[in-house]
């Protein structure tokens, strides 16, 4: 490890016995424990830290947090790599990998900068005003150009390997911010015994006390806020969150954060998760987010070398860490000059002090007196010069005199803009302060107050105070007696502020977005284009659209607006921040649910017997059904499906149908409801028996079917769609509930509750009585088709239904869920002399299809119970969901496509579900379409495809020819319009003896 | 001043002292042929009456700036696959409008079409799918159907091997792709003042004057201005703008998110959207990841969203695409979105003389600018609407002409 040359001896809150080796740009560099990737890349002299997005500017530093628009890099490698990270907010480890990107071949010389030199052809929106010759280039050429030279850091491209986790809290009081004001409102909330949960992005508690060297109460501040959060962390109603950040406020009192976890390590430790995303309802939250610096706008204020003051005391006093040997200070507020002490302490020389205003208080004086800093009021800076590193600064004097001054160091003050993006989250726009020069919260958020800095109190024994005080009153607003603590002896700080946005007649590219190079002069193309509004400004010149959120370039680009324009700041206006107030990994916001886990697997009772039995599965909706049983030997799934069907239709056959929908209908007035919610009658049917039936929504159009069994005068059995389950449920529910809530009748889905197995083929009735025994009568007197009958057998509940979707005497078996195992092994074994064949959904669709039963396809939610052949099945007797709007004109258009089957007029060929019907020798346009293929299959007992569709007047044109149309997979068949009835059309095999 | 390489070049060598204003920010007048309502679509609307039917006296009024409605706040996605006959020939039209917008526009709004993907997961979706594709190539819209190898090639960083859903292909338009959204709105409105048109911002309208059925004007923030016609085209707020001349509209107002990634180096080809899921992305010539999925599902004016439809159009992200966990989300918003009862727009006269309506754009708004356009501007300059924008009808609520292209019924949140 090479020594760290800009790293000072003593002093800072890193640990020096902790060494951590790192590398940047492939090159090895050592730190300490309790750096930052920046601090430890500042203590080792990196300057050049990274390229800015349009003309490749060599960049260093400009902060130290959150707010950094420069200093970004691709952190960590292979499948890890997470680009665009800002290193001012990694906590070092060891082992750390970080590349500079957005460069080619090397930070150092990057070809791209040539753009620099080709600036004013690429000011503000240059884009739209060429690229348009000729069109064809602009996917061929241009277009894949800027797309290449834009974007920053690359994607790894392979899938995160790491796992993230949410959690759900709930406190009294958030504290957002653990600087001097968040630690005093958690102190002050905490003490009164309310749940208090406090967070911080940074890796340790104390915000600004952490690079500050005032005292409170006597020790250093860091030390104070060292004690403080001991005191918090003994409290057992104190919840610490560091390295977390509330990002987002959200209706009700919910807060949005992000904890890191284990981004602080080189890879998670087993079982952690990298990150944790915090959903935290809280009653009361206090603000306490502290204050962002503003740098100020002159030509070459993005060279390496140039930061702000606040990044510049940071660096100092909290990492030890020295940005550069010879310092200049410019500042145009108070705060600005408290650099010039710590920059002493920390032995770096003070070139000069410029300050643009003409007086300043005594006090600072004296401060730059006893560093032996030369002063320059009423100055400005001009120019920074340097390539990849400040080399010096021209000042301008009040006397309008130019001074060329050395400097690798330049500490920039402007004020601060308080961080109030929080409070902006309900759509609230921040209000302009005359007498701080920038914008404070003025709508709060419901339960949220605002402390310290982020009000806008800068003074320190201001902030203490606002941060007790805002914390004290959250406890009581939530029922707590909490008494405000003593806010602790501070020496007084002036905090005065004359904000200078930008310096006229500077030389140099001046930059208002660091990262977006928005300069001071694309501001001003805006302006003269009439882009003026601020958000015009935002969107043309992207000014505050890089990652790091406008954070430091908003509010001054809309300052110098407003200067151009003639304008005040608060008339020129202001953006809204939104959520998230840091940007925020999109794997977090997905958590576990993730690859297989993107949704839940639905098994149904009898799965494992169907693996055992090889069966392929398929997805239905979240469930998984066998969709057929492969036996050795078979050469594709369309063998076995044909084999499964004819097995079905000449022996027996066994399909597991718990997937389907069931809900349990209870109460005197079941009947009255199902009435309401079928087109045809339920109330008359006889105990006993089951119907089939079709419900409607309410505009009228079909929307689901199924047979629906009554057990006894006040109970029904309803049976649904497997897609419509849940939506069958629902509907049932907002009618019981919502449009009838005077019915006596209760609805409860059984889905899950009961497994189910249709037992259909010629031999279906033997097996059962093979399995069955006396405990019921199968005789078809006893137990006709539609019968239903509900028994007890081998020490459980079972439930017969005669019901058949294959068209065979069939019947459908249902029991217990946890007794479903057990049956369909007990049916397979009482089938075994009758060849039993498990069959599976695919197989399950041949034989509806061949029956021409609808199913998913036809009820797509386009199509009417008319459109289907159930129009005479809607009750004139009695009302029911959707029937009024079943009756309007466009649902009852005779031109409406009708269905019906179809045949290949060639057997050989095959058909596909989706064609488009065309009359023969019609052009292929919109208007000759007649209708559309929704289901096919190949049909073994036929030796030919069949199909299903709807097409216009279709039951008066059986035996006419039409073009099944289907370009999209170069299908064109000549198509028979037939009966959808394929097999046994008479319906004999149903009434099998 | 024309817009070219060329005079880019010019003022580069200027210091670009020559850049005029991009629209003239126009001062109300007392009164128009035509005054039309929205910076949106209205602009647009504009632009054709006065370039396809010669009208010059027009005013567009916004509440605001220009494109701070739908136009500007949108996912960006144009594409014309669309399934029923009242719809594809209009977004078909609206497709070969953007084709031509800039050389029409002489603004470089930066039409790409970089091919819009619809993944399918079931061959029931493949079959929905196909169906889909037929009617586009019956109207001669561009569409194949690719099957799982076709996507791999196009898309490699996909799930197609640990995926809850696996997929199975995809339904592929060529050329579908985005188009710059804020060029949109300032290249109509440029192409619109340049024609005479007065496109006057921060003008609110406060309500109509209407006497004895026949609309004569419109109050606003900015006083009354007297109109032939008044034409509505205020996405978001058709159903507040509208109670204003004491209409109800068949819409219900919804918040959908949208969010966009930090910057990134080109990973994603063209749009690309999840079939298992609703999940829908692309990425911007700027780099940032543009993705969304599901409004949230309650009725709302605010224009903010709620993390539980964060989480899910996240889950879908990861689901599909699994690169994407260590990518950040760097913006979100939450816009307002007029969900008409069959997930279909409205362009149609009203039963009040002289006012019409252009609404119920849904989430599909950003596509349909030119064509909305041109044919509301159709609507108004001719009284008869355009052949391809027929079946958007105020009544078809009421005569069952319904165009619900998902099949979801009257439930504006399932559109």
């Amino acid at each position: 490890m090479s020594p760290q040359p800009n790293r000072r001896a003593t002093g800072g809150l890193i640990d020096r016995s902790v060494s951590l080796n790192f590398s940047f740009d492939g090159k090895q560099y050592g730190g300490f424990a309790g750096d930052t990737l920046a601090s430890a890349l500042v203590a080792n002299g990196v300057t050049l830290v990274g390229r800015s997005f349009k003309y490749h500017r060599p960049r260093g530093f400009l902060t130290a947090g959150s707010e950094e628009p420069n200093g970004l890099v691709e952190l960590r490698t292979g499948a890890r790599r997470e680009p665009n990270t800002k290193a001012t907010t990694v906590e070092l480890y060891n082992g750390l990998a970080a590349m500079s990107q957005n460069r080619w071949p090397s930070l150092a010389f990057d070809i791209q900068s040539i753009n620099n030199w080709f600036s004013p052809l690429l000011g503000a929106g240059f884009y739209y005003k060429t690229f348009m010759w000729p069109g064809f280039l602009w996917e061929k050429l241009y277009e894949p150009l800027i797309r290449r030279s834009a974007g920053l850091g690359r994607l790894s491209m392979e899938s995160d390997p790491d796992s993230y986790e949410k959690v759900h809290a709930f406190c009294d009081v958030l504290v957002i911010g653990g600087g001097a004001a968040g630690l005093m409102a958690a102190l002050a909330a905490g003490r009164s015994g309310a749940r208090v949960i406090l967070c911080d992005e940074d890796f340790r508690f104390g915000g600004r006390l952490l690079s500050e060297r005032t005292e409170i109460d006597g020790t250093p501040c860091a030390e104070w806020a060292a004690n403080v959060v001991a005191e918090l962390d003994g409290l057992p109603n104190v919840t610490l969150l560091p390295s977390t950040t509330v990002f987002g406020v959200y209706d009700g009192g919910t807060y949005g954060a992000i904890e890191k976890v284990s981004d602080h390590l080189e890879t998670p430790g087993p079982g952690q998760p990298r990150q944790r995303l915090w959903k935290i309802v809280a009653k009361r939250s206090v603000l306490a987010a502290g204050a962002i610096e503003r740098p100020i706008v002159f030509g070459g204020n993005d060279t390496p070398g140039v930061m702000l003051a606040s990044a510049v005391r940071t660096y100092v006093n909290r990492y030890a860490a020295n940005p550069g040997k010879r310092a200049v200070v410019f500042t145009s507020s108070d705060d600005g000059w408290r650099t010039i002490a710590d920059l002493a302490a920390a032995g770096i020389e003070i070139a000069a002090v410029v300050d643009p205003r003409l007086q300043v208080a005594p006090s600072l004086g004296d401060i730059a007196k006893r560093a032996h800093a030369p002063v320059f009021l009423g100055a400005r800076l001009r120019e920074a010069n340097g390539g990849h590193a400040l080399a010096s600064l021209s000042i301008i004097g009040a006397d309008n005199r130019e001074r060329q001054v050395r400097a690798d160091l330049l500490a920039v003050a402007n004020g601060s803009n308080p961080n109030i993006g929080l409070t902006n989250h309900y759509g609230h726009r921040p209000v302009w302060n005359e007498e701080i020069s920038a914008f404070v919260a003025d709508v709060l958020l419901p339960g949220m107050s605002v402390a310290g800095a982020a009000a806008g109190r800068f003074a320190l024994a201001d902030i203490l105070r606002t941060g007790a005080d805002a914390g004290a009153k959250a406890a009581e607003d939530t029922g707590f007696s909490a008494t405000m603590p003593p806010v602790p002896a501070t020496t007084a700080d002036p905090v005065s502020a004359t904000p200078l946005w930008h310096v006229d007649k500077s030389r140099g590219k001046a930059f208002v977005d660091f990262q977006n190079d928005v300069t001071a002069k694309d501001v001003a193309l805006a302006a003269q284009e009439g882009f003026r509004a601020i958000e015009h400004l935002k969107r043309y010149t992207t000014l505050g659209m890089a990652t790091d959120q406008g954070k430091t370039s908003s509010v001054t680009g809309l300052a110098i607006m407003a200067e151009l324009t003639g304008r005040s700041i608060p008339v020129t206006g202001v953006t809204i921040a939104r959520p998230p107030h840091v940007p925020v990994a999109i794997g977090a916001f997905a958590g576990i649910h993730t690859g297989p886990h993107f949704k839940p697997t639905r098994l149904t009772s009898g799965h494992r017997w169907a693996e055992e039995n090889g069966a392929s599965f398929v997805e239905a909706g979240q469930w998984l059904r066998p969709q057929w049983f492969s036996r050795p030997g078979e050469m594709d799934w369309l063998e076995t499906v044909n084999r499964e069907v004819l097995a079905v239709r000449n022996g027996v056959g066994i399909c597991d149908v718990s997937t389907l929908g069931k809900i349990d209908i209870q109460g005197p007035d079941a009947g009255i409801l199902l009435d309401r919610v079928y087109i045809n009658m339920f109330s008359t049917l006889a105990v006993g028996r089951a119907r089939y039936g079709m419900m409607l929504r309410e505009d009228g159009f079909a929307m689901d079917d199924g047979t629906t069994a009554r057990f006894s005068e006040t109970r029904y059995v309803m049976s649904t769609t497997t897609a419509n389950a849940a939506k069958a449920m629902s509907h049932l529910e907002f009618a019981r509930q919502v449009l009838w809530p005077e019915l006596d009748v209760q609805t409860v889905s059984i889905t899950e509750q009961w497994a189910q197995y249709a037992v259909a083929g010629p031999n279906a009735r033997k097996l059962l009585q093979n399995l069955f025994g006396l405990a019921i009568d199968l005789s078809p007197e006893a137990f006709p088709y539609m019968g239903v009958a509900e028994f007890e057998f081998g020490g459980t509940t079972v439930r017969l239904f005669r019901l058949s979707f294959s068209g065979e005497l069939a019947y459908e078996v249902a029991v217990p869920a946890h007794y479903g195992d057990a049956l369909i092994r007990r049916l397979m074994a009482a089938g075994a002399e009758f060849g039993v064949t498990p069959y599976g959904t695919e197989a399950l669709s041949v034989m509806r299809i061949e029956k021409g039963h609808v199913a998913g396809n036809e009820l797509n939610g386009q199509t009417t119970a008319g459109d289907l052949g159930f129009g005479r099945m809607m009750s004139k007797k009695k009302d029911f969901i959707g029937r009024t709007l079943a009756a309007r004109p466009g649902l009852v258009d005779p031109e409406r496509p009708v269905f019906v089957g179809f045949k290949p007029v060639d057997p050989s060929r095959r058909l596909r579900a989706g064609a488009h019907f065309l009359g023969l020798g019609k052009a292929a346009t919109t208007a000759n379409d007649e209708g559309y293929m929704t289901s096919v299959a190949y049909s073994p007992n036929l030796g030919h495809w069949i199909g299903l569709g709807l097409i216009k007047h279709g039951p008066e044109r059986l035996g006419e020819r039409v073009r099944a149309y289907d370009p999209i997979r170069n299908g064109d068949v000549e198509v028979e319009i037939c009966s959808p009835v394929f097999v046994d059309p008479e319906g004999a095999r149903l009434q099998h003896v | 001043m024309q817009f070219s390489a060329l005079s880019l070049a010019y003022n580069a060598l200027t210091g670009h002292r020559h850049w005029k204003p991009t629209w003239r920010d126009a001062a109300p007048k007392d009164a128009y042929d035509i005054v039309i309502i929205g910076g949106g679509h209205g602009l647009a609307a504009s632009y054709y009456l006065a370039k396809e039917f010669g009208f010059r006296n027009i005013a567009v009024l916004d509440k605001g700036w220009i494109g701070g409605g739908n136009i500007g706040r949108n996912t960006t996605i144009v594409r014309s696959n669309y399934l029923l006959p009242g719809n594809i020939p209009f977004y078909e039209l609206s497709m070969k409008l953007w084709e031509k917008l800039e050389d029409d526009l002489n603004y470089n709004t930066m039409v790409s079409q970089r091919g819009v993907l619809n993944l399918f997961h079931s061959d029931a979706q493949r079959d929905a799918y196909a169906r889909r594709g037929n009617a586009m190539r019956l109207e001669g819209v561009d569409a194949q159907l690719l099957h799982r190898e076709e996507v791999r090639a196009m898309a490699p960083f996909l799930n197609f091997d640990n995926g809850r859903f696996p997929i199975q292909g995809g339904l592929l338009q060529k050329r579908g792709g985005t188009v710059r959204h804020d060029a949109v709105a300032w290249g109509y409105a440029r192409a619109a003042s340049d024609l005479g048109v007065d496109v006057v911002q921060n003008c609110e309208v406060t309500g109509f004057r209407i006497d004895n059925g026949k609309v004569e004007g419109v109050e606003t923030s900015r006083g009354f201005i007297r109109a032939g016609k008044v034409a509505v085209a205020v996405a978001g707020n058709s159903s507040r703008v509208m109670s204003l001349a004491g209409m109800r509209l068949p819409i219900e107002t919804h918040v959908l998110q949208a969010f966009v990634s930090e910057g990134l180096k080109p990973a994603i080809p063209g749009v690309i959207t999840f079939g298992a899921g609703h999940f829908y992305i692309s990425q911007s010539d700027k780099g940032g990841l543009v993705f969304g999925g599901d409004i949230d599902g309650y009725n709302s004016y605010a224009q903010r969203g709620n993390l539980p439809v964060i989480e899910d159009v996240c889950e879908g992200g990861m689901a599909v695409m699994p690169m994407l966990g260590r990518a950040r989300l760097l913006r979100g918003w939450g816009g307002l979105m007029d969900m008409s009862m069959d997930g279909s727009p409205i362009i149609d006269r009203t039963p009040i003389d002289g006012l019409y309506l252009n609404a119920g754009w849904c989430y599909g708004g950003f596509k349909a600018t030119p064509a909305s356009g041109f044919c509301f501007a159709h609507l108004l300059a001719t009284g008869t609407p355009h052949p391809t924008a027929e079946a958007y009808r105020l009544d078809r609520f009421e005569t069952g002409h319904l165009i619900d292209e998902k099949g979801v019924g009257a439930q504006p949140n399932l559109h």
